[in-house]
């Protein structure tokens, strides 16, 4: 959970991409890097392999300036969507103040998106945390490839009962990647107040 | 579940004064204290050379990967970690299972001083965050700061700098 310092007064908040494997969840925070104003983000850490997967995560703190007295601050993770890391997906949802779930849109890609959707809560069951009590937001990406499962089916499937927000998204071309950053980020601060 | 930490004035200064005491006591360069959750807390020692926030980041990730390791091998925790470089070295232990302590130090010191100051200062830091924890946990804490008003601006800001 957030870390709120009345001291030094300082409020941190940590925002978890969640997701697939090759879903865009790095390409996301990469972009969010490359167009964000030097002064108000920090270094970009990526533990990633050779091959450019994320290994244990990607991190990038944003800070949002002085509000109210408050310097407020994200801190945006990735996970390794990969299968078989799971253990590090475990461990970087620790403290999750608000997570953006990256869906890939690709036809042959519906299962994994089910599959780690059941993961993501499974992990939060871990840390005593559920759906309910994390903001989320939904972003269905790459829809700029020519086999994707339509909009109405991803919500069917993800998102029945219309709880969370969602965006559709190219994540290279930065489509809708700052629309759900926002978003989220707002929630999350709303979660605090 | 557990609640996000909240540090109040009081309990900042003497966790401050705590850092401060083992850095002169050491002659050690940097001490940091980050929460599990890869946050910084505070400084102090000559914290102009390095990222902090990405040391913080990185070190919650280092304790974290190491304590799945001692599971793996049936122990509940390593409770210190030691990395040793040719000049700077590491010494970083747990406090009240949820702080990290970390000591960066040169040749100006012994791995033995350091181990054993750091000591004396996790004992006393556990009390103060303890005692923090146990505020949270009754509901002590006045939140009164973060309210609607904060959320209106903490909005417009986001807007602005992230693209309205
Ligand atoms: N065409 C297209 N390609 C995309 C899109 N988003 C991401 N990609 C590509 O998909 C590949 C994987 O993207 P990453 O961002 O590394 O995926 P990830 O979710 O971080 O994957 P893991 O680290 O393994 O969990 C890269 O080659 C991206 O360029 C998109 O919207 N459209
Ligand atoms: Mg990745």
């Amino acid at each position: 959970m957030a870390l709120i310092n009345y001291a030094s007064r300082e409020i941190n908040s940590k925002i978890v991409f969640y997701g697939p494997g090759l879903g865009g969840k790095t390409t996301n925070i990469k972009y969010v890097y490359a167009k964000l104003n030097p002064s108000i983000k920090g270094r970009l850490i990526s533990l990633a392999t050779e091959l450019d997967r994320t290994l244990f995560f990607d991190f990038l703190p944003v800070d949002l300036g002085t509000i109210k007295g408050f310097n407020t601050r994200f801190h945006l993770y990735t996970v390794p969507g990969q299968v078989f890391y799971n253990a590090s997906r475990k461990l970087i949802l620790k403290g999750v103040d608000g997570i953006v779930f990256v869906a890939d849109s690709q036809i042959e890609r519906f299962d994994e998106n089910l599959e780690s959707f059941d993961n993501l809560q499974e992990n939060l069951k871990a840390h005593n945390l559920s759906l309910g009590k994390v903001p989320m937001v939904l972003q269905y990406n790459k829809r700029d490839l020519p086999n994707i499962t339509s909009v109405e089916e991803l919500q069917n499937i993800l998102n029945p009962r219309n709880e969370y927000r969602y965006f559709e998204a190219v994540a290279p071309q930065g489509i809708g990647v700052f629309e759900t950053l926002k978003e989220i980020c707002k929630q999350v601060l709303k979660a605090l107040a | 579940m557990q609640e996000g930490i909240n540090i109040f004035e009081q309990d900042f200064w003497s966790i401050n004064d705590a850092i401060n005491r083992l850095l002169q006591g050491t002659h050690a360069k940097i001490v940091l204290l980050i929460d599990r959750e890869g946050q910084m807390i505070t400084s102090t020692g000559d914290t102009s050379r390095i990222d902090t926030s990405s040391f913080a980041t990185l070190s919650a990730a280092d304790f974290a990967a190491t304590s799945q390791l001692a599971s793996l091998i049936g122990e509940r925790e390593f409770s210190t970690l030691f990395h040793q470089g040719e000049k700077e070295n590491l010494y970083v232990s747990l406090v009240a299972n949820r702080i990290i302590l970390a000591v960066i130090f040169d040749n100006r010191t012994t791995l033995g001083l350091v181990r054993v100051k750091t000591r004396t200062t996790v004992a006393e830091l556990e009390k103060t965050f303890r005692m923090l924890f146990s505020k949270v946990q009754q509901g002590a804490v006045a939140r009164k700061e973060i309210d609607a008003d904060f959320g209106r601006i903490a909005e417009k800001e986001i807007d602005r700098l992230f693209g309205g």
